[in-house]
């Protein structure tokens, strides 16, 4: 019984049910072990890994002077900026706001850098349901080609603070 | 001169245990403080289900950014870990017919804890630190919010180490012999794990608190959140273990199952041990600054050695059920030994619910999001709660109720008030929370964010619009959340009416 003391000799052969099941199991663990190694290779699998040290304050500075040359308007506010196909696009979280709104163009890829100026926010773009972690002092380079026109929205899916639910952001892709 | 040791014993009449009585009062302390957090936790989480719930929107957002954060700390934390200590004494002590390693420690360990969890309370409801059971910096809390968690882990450390002794004082003292038993066992890995799990949280929180203080002037968000995971993760892996252990306790209680063989669950509970914090990685698959072969690592690696441990649990356990009830003579066809078997026990049931639960949508959601393509489709949104209510809550939190059902009778000697009621308990709660679960595992697929307070996004500046489905997976949560809390009140109210008024036992 489980709650007394076994017997003295308890390291005993297993039965053949148990040795079916923990072979299985350990089959298909293996199995699972290489197929992520695998997937990464050659499975197409989105994994963005560039990153640079930056300070919020350079972060920022690089961005307004993108935002000041590529600017084509403004919604609430908001400044709506069109950079350069398959150019380098900075995109500013900061309570609560994600600033600019992008207009980007089908099937050209761009270098999306997404840093946070105070708390950590969390990039939420919907209805893809793609999400990844903004921290301060981190220059996130996501990879991306829109492959379909249309808007999407950002929302911050990292709490921060009382203004959360407020986060919003926008990306359109034009054909 | 002290009076004898043996004067502190009492044989008890069920089990034929030796019970160290100082021991026994330990237990009931913690297991008391453990359901006084329950209900704390259980009110919040009403008040938080019906905030999620879109077409009542309980709370207004304050407050509902500030019971989250209570919540969290007062489940995952409080009521888990003074249980899990009750059950540690118990593993320790009782199962060992031994006594209790310096008694008067443990009650300075209890007043730590219990401080602790006073403190941050307390914080927490006056406004004071709201930021989430995960408080990721660089966002700040009141400095004594962390020395709250502090002090309560430093109680957790000497109870932990007070376990150790008792199992090697025991030995020592010729009280047991031989190899410990299995839920001992099991507990045993409970606490190795939750020994380097403290830790990490102390190499995690006191510089935080320090830097609270400003004595630190910077704390880089991407190191906190390594440091908190080894710390936050891990503690998921304590439950877990000892989930485990309550399984095999409550299925020798309930139905005399006896582990088939013993070198098998033994060895899952190592793999436990070896291979399972690495998942704590998990939580960081999308954090920039993570190389690919650091995430390659993680997500193949060996963790698939621990879910291994987790197969073997899945087969012995039942395996153990059915030989005793087989031996008891239901052989007829091959499931009269299930269908025979104490459905109305509310030990056994809570034991299967917790089992089942955690086995079909806990553990395995838990493999699923930590991959890597998979996690970038549910990080942060209300698939990661989705996921570990149906580990910490269906799992660890029924399974503990569920021993409550024998604490009661065995170590308080009282009879259960309410049989009747207890007899469906576990049904409800399952239920609601089965209901949760799905509720959030549907609206986090469909993108819903967990923790926020506003998904039609009325107050932003630009408009979000999720498909319009959200609104019923998202009533679902509510729904859900509400009928596990009723199963949790009448859980609590059994509980606290046994304590107080049910008959004596001799
Ligand atoms: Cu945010």
């Amino acid at each position: 019984m489980s709650l007394k003391v076994p017997e003295r000799v308890w390291w005993k052969p297993l039965g053949w049910q148990e040795k079916v099941w923990v072979t299985v199991s350990l089959v298909w663990c293996l199995v699972l072990f290489l197929m992520m190694p695998l997937w990464m290779a050659v499975g197409k699998q989105n994994n963005p890994t560039e990153t640079y040290r930056v300070s919020p304050a350079r972060f920022l500075e690089t961005a307004s002077a993108l935002i000041e040359k590529y600017k084509v308007g403004e919604e609430k506010g908001i400044p709506i900026i069109r950079p350069p196909r398959g150019s380098d696009v900075y995109l500013v979280a900061r309570m609560w706001q994600w600033n600019p709104i992008l207009e980007l163009k089908k099937g050209e890829t761009y270098r999306l850098h997404v840093s946070s100026l105070d708390l950590q926010h969390g990039l939420s773009i919907q209805p893809l349901n793609m999400n990844f972690q903004v921290l301060p002092g981190y220059d996130y380079v996501l990879t991306l080609t829109p492959t379909q026109a249309g808007e999407y929205s950002v929302i911050c899916n990292e709490y921060c603070l009382i203004g959360h639910h407020n986060m919003t952001g926008k990306i359109i892709v034009r054909e | 001169m002290a009076p004898s040791i043996e004067s502190q014993f009492r044989t008890c009449a069920v089990t034929g245990l030796k019970v160290h009585l100082p021991a026994q009062r330990l237990i009931l302390a913690n297991a008391v403080a453990a359901v006084v957090f329950l209900l704390v936790g259980g009110i919040l989480a009403l008040l938080i289900g019906l905030t999620r719930w879109p077409a009542v929107q309980l709370l207004p957002a304050d407050l509902y950014y500030r019971f989250v954060t209570a919540h969290g700390i007062n489940m995952l934390v409080f009521w888990i870990v003074f249980f899990e200590v009750a059950g540690l004494y118990f593993g320790g002590a009782v199962l060992l017919n031994a006594r209790l390693v310096q008694p008067g420690l443990a009650w300075i360990a209890f007043i730590l804890m219990v401080a602790g969890a006073l403190l941050t309370d307390w914080i927490v409801f006056a406004g004071k630190a709201d930021v989430m059971f995960t408080a990721y910096v660089p966002m700040k809390a009141d400095p004594l919010f962390y020395l709250g968690i502090i002090l309560f882990a430093v109680g957790a450390i000497v109870a932990v180490s007070l376990f150790f002794a008792t199992i090697i004082v025991a030995k020592a003292e010729g009280r047991t012999s031989g190899s410990v038993p299995l839920v001992t066992f099991g507990l045993l890995t409970a606490a190795i794990i939750a020994l380097f799990t403290l830790l990490a949280g102390a190499i995690t929180f006191i510089p935080t608190f320090f830097w609270s203080l400003g004595w630190i002037p910077t704390f880089d968000p991407g190191v906190y959140r390594v440091l908190f995971w080894a710390f936050g993760h891990p503690a998921q892996q304590v439950n877990l273990a000892a989930m485990v252990s309550v399984w095999y306790a409550l299925t020798a209680l309930t139905v005399g199952a006896t582990p088939i063989n013993e070198k098998l669950s033994r060895t899952a509970f190592v793999l436990y041990i070896l291979f399972i914090n690495l998942g704590s990685m998990h939580h960081l698959l999308v954090d920039p600054g993570l190389s690919s072969p650091n995430r390659i690592f993680n997500t193949s690696y060996f963790m698939y050695l621990a879910v291994l441990g987790s197969m073997i649990h899945a087969f012995s356990i039942p395996a153990g059920v059915e030989v005793a009830q087989r031996a008891k003579g239901y052989t007829r066809g091959l499931f009269e030994w299930l269908k025979k078997a104490p459905w109305g026990d509310p030990g056994f049931s809570a034991a299967a619910l917790s089992f089942v639960i955690f086995g079909f949508l806990g553990g395995t959601s838990g493999v699923i999001i930590g991959t890597m393509q998979p996690n970038i489709n549910v990080h942060n949104t209300l698939r990661v709660p989705g996921h570990f209510h149906a580990t910490v809550v269906a799992g660890t939190t029924l399974a503990f109720m569920g021993l409550t059902y024998y604490v009661i009778p065995l170590i308080a000697r009282r009879e259960i008030v309410g049989k009747a009621w207890a007899k469906y308990q576990p049904y409800i709660y399952a239920m609601g929370i089965i209901l949760m679960i799905l509720g959030m595992n549907f609206s986090g697929m469909l993108g819903i964010p967990r923790r926020t307070w506003d998904i039609s996004y009325a107050g932003a500046p630009l408009a979000v619009k999720f498909p319009e489905s959200v609104y019923t997976t998202l009533g679902l949560v509510g729904i859900g959340a509400a009928i596990a809390v009723l199963g949790l009140l009448i859980f609590v109210g059994i509980a606290v009416a046994s304590l107080l008024f049910g008959k004596k036992r001799a």
